[in-house]
């Protein structure tokens, strides 16, 4: 056994099995095959969270919602207030409810400190809230605690709807937690057909620096209503309606592809894909909305914004646009959809994306991501510190866009950083997000710390000696 | 008093899970990665956590379990992520450290990692192994728990050499530097464990380094056996995890502790324990920081005496912090921790006797306890970490960040609050939040106050 990893200790800065979740663009369209939608390799140090956190995140901004861990205290620790989505009413999902199992319940089980939990915040909780979410954590879909059961018990007694999220880490990869987390939508908004109404929902906007806000600002000037918000700024009361609405607007697919699916055969709700970034994204998006919702009016109505917006942010842009064409950059985010907004943005002024990763694209988004990337970008699956460490010394990006963990990495090896993150303040889609993205492009891609970066106090022996020499003349002097 | 306001509940937790301690405490020794062996998502909610307080690139491997690992057991996937891993970033020492789901489905990690270096030619790479399941404990005793079985599993009887142990509480890299350098005043030779000053706060450089430089050294850790002492910084470190107990009972290496040194007793205690254990007078640097501090505690005295002050953290860290609040005349008025917290509430009753009001002290706690005690207690200023941003955020009482996680502020890498010198600059870091809220509207309210209008 001992000869079976020749050269075992070699540092690789690719291994071996990660090789066929990269491919490189080469020739205009088609072509080029990428490994997706596996399981992470073990020690590849994926970026990659679990489907725990992926039913969170998208559960989590409804803000009058009770959002339970049923766990040890880990998972509802680190997810605590844990992304930038803002209310304008209530603050109840800021709070982390967490049943912090121990040693005990793990053996025995967890089932009636859950049960006494719920009973707990119906009793102590003002005002009394109406929809708890309760999400079981590895160690609960490992002792098998009926969390089903307890929910529809609870839920029976209290008349408030207290819906499960089978969400244990280990069952797959977060994609799985919004398919989840989908699935508890559905479950909230029951069976029964409602009467449809003239007005739309929109899934897939976390608000997160008030996004839904100014995208409903636009609604609200071509004369479309928003039915529910699903689910930046989102209420029980909202969603439950959400079946009446006439048409869903999807903005990020990734995460609402399988509620929308299901809106549209359980209720009969059409729905289309919209993005709010860039000029030919918004526009298209506004006015395709506008078509199917509103009518000519509308879409008359949604022109005139658009035309009224271009013409005020145009101009802005075109000033960054100057400082900034030309530069390449790095894109590493984690879902498609906003790999493939950034992208197309990135193409608008001028900058040319060379290094494209996403953590759980599909064979069709990495499709979309190929035709739009420039030549010889390199895009990856699921992607690895090492790895883009590897890119970022190979292709020398200007600058880097993408999450947290990407920050760090970047910012150590001097390159300039753009944070596209879930707990961002401000907003980054829609104009007033244009605005801000290019502003920080700027920012950060022509700051004076980066000519210090390049800088060395002493960068030989000898000059050491020089330096000392020329103090001793100015002393002299 | 109860410790929680909900019995079945823990809302808006006081504390991190153990293994989180663990990658403190890894990341502390030279050239290692850890390995946490679990689900995919623990790794990616520690690196973010501990990223976003030390802006650090912080890589740590999972062996990634899915489904069939958890039902047929994780062996082949941590082999394989042990392997991955090693060739990915070369490191010499790994630490291994269980999760939640390990732990319950009931890995042996000892015997996978025994295993994996018999299966391969891996002779150069020590693997240290920890189990750290995160409904055992919190991130203190899980920092303290990898710790000991670092010592445990690596210190072997060795010829006995001049150099003292010193074992660290999590302190910022900042402090940890300025602790040396108060060793280094007295000329110690010292094995520090962890040694996170440089691991966890490197310089920029412009040739990036996947495991950045410092840690402590693997051999060093072999010799602790023959240290002439251990000191052992944190008086709250429960027999059981202490590697200094377990230096001591084993290898009868004497075992000294101490608090943080923070404020001027427990300074002056540290102090004299390093006079003590090097032989040599004090250096000339103490007394005049010492003057220097108590002068300022002087100047400050008149504003200090009216902070009343909510003080949440690791036990080691808010004992130290109640102490310098105690000294300066202020009211440490709810120290509070999500940990076990029995020798912190045996520690305090000895210095808080005389006091007219009684601190509230809450172990095993939750914010939201700590937040309505706050309220009900009227506290005036917080000191503690990232954790009481909603309380600062709903009204308005301003924090002292310390200890970790700190998310909100920059620098809570590089903070320096021990010694004389760093006590002072705590001082004055309270002080000066304290004024700013007071001064700042000092004209309006004293005229809303005393000016008769016609």
């Amino acid at each position: 056994m001992g000869g079976e990893f020749k050269g075992f200790l070699d540092v690789k800065d690719i291994l071996t099995e990660r090789k066929a979740h990269i491919m490189v663009k080469s020739g205009c369209c088609g072509g080029g095959e990428i490994r997706c939608e596996k399981e992470s390799i073990a020690g590849s140090v994926s970026q990659r969270a679990c489907v725990y956190c992926g039913a969170r995140v998208v559960l989590n901004p409804i803000t009058d919602a009770v959002h339970i861990v049923h766990g040890p205290i880990g998972c509802a620790s680190y997810t605590w207030d844990l992304r930038g989505s803002l209310s304008s009413d209530a603050a109840l999902f800021r709070n982390s409810f967490s049943t912090d199992l121990g040693e005990q319940d793990i053996i025995f089980g967890g089932e009636k400190k859950l049960e006494a939990a719920i009973e707990e915040i119906v009793k102590k909780l003002e005002p009394k809230p109406k929809l708890i979410f309760v999400y079981a954590t590895c160690v609960v879909g490992v002792i098998g605690d009926d969390i089903d059961a307890v929910c529809r018990r609870m839920q029976k007694k209290h008349g408030i709807r207290v819906i499960p999220v089978k969400s244990s880490g280990f069952t797959g990869a977060k994609p799985l937690g919004y398919k989840l987390a989908c699935a508890a939508l559905l479950e909230l908004m029951g069976d029964d057909q409602q009467e449809k109404q003239p007005g739309i929902n929109i899934l897939g906007d976390y608000n997160h620096g008030g996004e839904i806000w100014i995208i409903e600002g636009y609604l609200k000037k071509i004369g479309i209503k928003v039915i529910a918000r699903v689910t930046g700024d989102s209420t029980y009361g909202q969603l439950i309606k959400a079946p009446s609405a006439s048409l869903n607007i999807v903005e990020c697919s990734g995460s609402m592809a399988y509620l929308s699916k299901q809106m549209e055969i359980k209720f009969g709700i059409p729905s289309i894909r919209v993005r709010f970034i860039g000029f030919e994204d918004i526009r298209n998006s506004l006015v395709q909305v506008a078509e199917i919702a509103g009518g000519q009016g509308a879409v008359d109505k949604a022109l005139k914004l658009v035309d009224e917006e271009e013409a005020r942010v145009k101009p802005i842009i075109e000033t960054f646009k100057k400082r900034l064409s030309g530069k390449t950059a790095a894109v590493c985010v984690g879902g498609t959809y906003k790999a493939i907004a950034i992208i197309r943005q990135l193409k608008e002024l001028g900058i040319r994306p060379l290094i494209i990763g996403t953590q759980h694209g599909s064979p069709e988004d990495y499709k979309t991501i190929h035709d739009f990337s420039v030549e010889g970008a390199v895009i990856l699956n699921d992607t690895s510190p090492a790895e883009i460490e590897k890119y970022i010394r190979e292709k020398q990006p200007d600058i880097f866009v993408g999450n947290v963990k990407e920050r760090v990495l970047a910012l150590k090896m001097g390159i300039p950083f753009v944070d596209f993150n879930h707990d961002r303040k401000y907003p980054l889609t829609t104009y007033e997000g244009m605005i801000n993205f290019v502003t920080e492009l700027d920012l950060t891609a022509n700051h004076p710390v980066w000519k210090w970066a390049r800088t060395d106090l002493i960068s030989k022996k000898d000059e050491f000696e020089t330096m000392i020499s020329a103090e001793e003349e100015v002393l002299v002097k | 008093m109860k410790n929680r306001n909900f019995t079945n509940l823990n809302i808006n937790p006081c504390k991190m899970c153990m293994p989180m301690g663990a990658a403190i405490a890894f990341r502390g020794i030279e050239n290692s990665m850890m390995m946490l062996h679990g689900s995919q998502g623990c790794s990616a909610y520690m690196r973010t956590h501990l990223t976003t307080h030390f802006s650090e690139p912080i890589d740590i491997a999972s062996s990634s379990l899915h489904e069939n690992a958890t039902i047929y057991g994780g062996a082949d996937n941590l082999k394989k992520g042990l392997k991955n891993l090693i060739q990915l970033y070369g490191p010499k020492v790994i630490g291994i450290s269980t999760t939640c789901l390990a732990e319950t489905i009931g890995e042996d990690i000892k015997r996978i990692a025994a295993e994996f270096k018999a299966e391969n030619d891996v002779s150069g790479i020590n693997i240290i192994t920890t189990n750290t399941p995160g409904y055992g404990g919190t991130l203190y005793e899980g920092y303290f728990t990898a710790l000991n079985d670092i010592v445990k599993q690596v210190a072997k009887q060795d010829s006995l050499h001049n150099k003292i142990n010193i074992i660290m509480p999590y302190l910022a890299p900042g402090d940890v530097r300025n602790i040396k350098g108060m060793l280094e005043s007295f000329d110690i030779e010292y094995i520090m464990l962890p040694d996170i000053s440089k691991t966890f706060d490197a310089p920029f450089s412009k040739e990036f380094k996947k495991i950045p430089e410092g840690g402590t050294k693997y051999d060093d850790i072999e010799a602790m056996s023959g240290a002439k002492a251990t000191l052992e910084v944190g008086a709250t470190v429960p027999d059981s995890i202490s590697p200094g107990k377990y230096l001591l009972d084993e290898f009868n290496v004497p075992l000294y502790r101490c608090p943080i040194p923070v404020g001027v007793e427990n300074t002056d205690h540290f102090v004299k324990i390093l006079s003590s254990i090097s032989q040599r007078a004090i250096p000339e640097r103490f007394p005049e920081e010492r003057g220097r501090l108590i002068d300022g505690m002087i100047d400050a005295h008149k504003l200090s005496a009216g902070i009343k002050a909510l003080i949440y953290g690791d036990p080691d860290l808010i004992y130290a912090v109640s102490c310098l609040c105690l000294e300066n005349g202020m009211n440490p008025s709810i120290i509070s921790t999500g940990t076990h917290g029995s020798i912190l509430r045996e520690l305090l009753s000895g210095k808080i006797g005389e006091l007219e009001e009684k601190p509230l002290i809450l172990d095993e706690t939750d914010f939201e306890t700590i937040e309505k005690h706050a309220l009900e207690r009227k506290v005036n200023l917080i000191i503690g970490n990232s954790g009481g941003k909603q309380i600062t955020e709903k009204y308005g009482i301003p924090p002292v960040r310390i200890g970790f996680p700190i998310q909100d502020r920059y620098g809570g890498q590089r903070l320096v609050y021990t010694g004389y010198s760093g006590s002072l600059k705590l001082l004055d870091d309270i002080c000066n939040t304290m004024l700013a809220g007071k001064f700042g509207m000092h004209r309006k309210i004293m005229l809303e106050r005393y000016f008769h209008k016609e």
